[in-house]
């Protein structure tokens, strides 16, 4: 810690009210953890006390000052996750790991940290492994994610989204092209329809990524008509997006939702709903 | 200047005066541990709690921590607030039994004993040394770490601090470990806890730099359970 970096880091922060945990912030990322080095160095940068900076960085749990290993495994032990045994899960990774929440492998490839919530309760048991999420873990799946993990396969396959598998409403047809990945993923196929021509186009199944490729070159703003590429039915119906007032597409989500995407080039408007049992949406497409 | 009622007597005060302070003025005793004059109104201890509002919007404050107010009630002694000091202070004895000023503070109340988990010679957090160390002794070489239940009190790292001047004003002001480190002259020792026990600190070579008063104090050597 030879260099300049914490100064850097306190110098951007100067000023600003809440700078502390922004550097914070910074320095753990640059290493990973807080050294006792670098908080002495805020310390000095900032005017502010050690005690107080100390006592910054072991309230929050989001800080560390032990290093970490390389890949960051996080259990969720929340309520709803909790009663879908996620001790269970928590218990079988410190097996699987030899150590215990809160600890690092002496390899430090793996640091294992029970966490209270993750906001994902409907998908628990939750195991978060460098950002990426695996729901409804069982206590047979810790072995293969930590395999995954350690072989470098679980590196997230897009830093926001998840891969949603799409069918075609009316013909029941998977839409997935495997052939097209997008982002890694098999992207999704339409017919897109506009100005008199047909074509293809392929959408990133990521969900929240909106990346297309191939398909017509479409001014932003144009209105195109969407068609399933294997019945070449109309996938849009009488909803309008709630952005901009164009007509909406919509397909199935295999996982149990409908997705719906505007038909107006670059407009955000289509959301995914997911589907509760026994709530009859009333603008659900008709389940022919 | 403001007019408050205390326990139904008016009393007029300058802006910026605590309802401790108007009233002690007029007379009215609240217990206080981590109140101490000359150090910033921390009501961690919340033993100086009264009950200000009436009917249904009364509510328990910090007399210690809270200003006086145009047409404010204060009652310092109603049934509620004694029954929420009480148990205040069972709470403390259980954290803290040894603490003379504890003891004292619980007999003067009439809690003669407590329901909870005893611990042994536990901070009680009041932050009285970090107020110390920070505004009378201005080093601020002590700080509370970690939060929840591990939360503590200690110097950064729990490495002897190059700021701290070993005045020993923290363990002056302590009122719940104040006996901590009579071990090296048992004769003084109230509690006589250590007197039983051999100190294990002087067996720990520099003992200038053992900071043991502080947090982990190993001062009795008792365990916890």
């Amino acid at each position: 810690m030879d260099d300049q970096t914490v100064e850097k880091i306190v110098a951007e922060h100067q000023g600003s009210l809440g700078g502390m945990l922004s550097i914070l912030s910074e320095v753990q990322e640059k290493y990973g953890y807080l050294p006792q080095d670098a908080l002495r160095r805020v310390a000095v940068a900032t005017g502010v006390s050690l005690a107080d900076i100390y006592g910054v960085a072991t309230f929050y749990r989001a800080y560390s000052l032990k290093p970490r290993g390389k890949h960051l495994v996080s259990a969720c032990l929340g309520t709803a996750c909790h009663v879908r045994g996620a001790p269970r899960i928590a218990d079988e990774l410190c097996r699987h790991l030899g150590i215990q929440p809160g600890e690092t492998t002496a390899d430090n490839e793996f640091t294992l940290e029970t966490v209270n919530c993750l906001g994902g309760c409907a998908l628990g048991p939750i195991v978060v492994v460098d950002g990426r999420c695996y729901s409804n873990v069982q206590k047979g799946k810790v072995a293969e994610i930590l395999r995954r993990t350690r072989a470098g396969l679980g590196e997230p396959r897009a830093e926001h989204g998840f891969p949603l598998t799409i069918r075609c409403p009316h013909c029941r047809q998977s839409l997935m092209d495997p052939a097209h990945p997008i982002e890694g993923v098999p992207s999704i196929q339409l017919t897109v329809c506009w100005n008199g021509s047909r074509q293809t186009l392929h959408l990133s199944s990521l969900h929240g990524r909106q990346q297309v490729s191939g398909g017509p070159e479409i001014p932003a703003g144009s209105i195109v008509g969407l068609a399933c590429p294997l019945c070449r039915r109309d996938l849009t119906d009488d909803a309008i997006c709630p952005e901009c007032g164009a007509d909406l597409a919509r397909v199935r989500v295999e996982e149990g939702a409908t997705l719906t995407i505007c038909t107006r080039r670059g407009c955000r408007g289509g959301r995914l709903d997911l589907d509760i049992p026994g709530v009859e949406a009333a603008d659900r497409p008709s389940q022919e | 200047m403001i007019t408050l009622t205390i326990n139904g007597l008016d009393v007029t005060v300058e802006k910026g005066t605590t309802v401790l302070e108007a009233a002690k003025f007029l007379g009215f005793p609240i217990p206080t541990l981590c109140h101490m004059e000359g150090l910033t109104p921390y009501g961690a201890c919340r033993l100086c709690v009264v009950e200000i509002g009436a009917g249904s919007a009364a509510k328990l404050v910090t007399s210690c921590t809270y200003p006086a107010e145009p047409g404010l009630k204060v009652r310092t002694a109603s049934a509620r607030v004694v029954r929420a000091r009480k148990m205040i202070l069972e709470l403390l004895l259980a954290s803290c039994p040894q603490s003379k000023t504890i003891q004292d503070l619980a007999s003067k109340h009439e809690v003669t004993q407590q329901r909870f988990r005893q611990e042994h010679e536990d901070c009680i957090l009041c932050g009285r040394c970090v107020h110390m160390c920070e505004e009378q002794m201005m080093a601020k070489a002590i700080g509370f770490r970690g939060r929840g239940q591990n939360r503590s009190i200690g110097t950064p790292f729990d490495v002897p601090s190059e700021v701290c001047r070993q005045c020993g004003g923290c363990m002056y002001v302590c009122p719940a470990c104040s006996l901590r480190c009579t071990y090296t002259e048992p004769q003084k020792a109230i509690c006589g806890g250590c007197a039983n026990l051999s100190p294990p600190c002087l067996e720990k070579d520099p003992f200038n730099d053992m900071m043991c008063y502080m947090d982990p104090c190993v001062a009795c050597e008792i365990k916890k359970p």
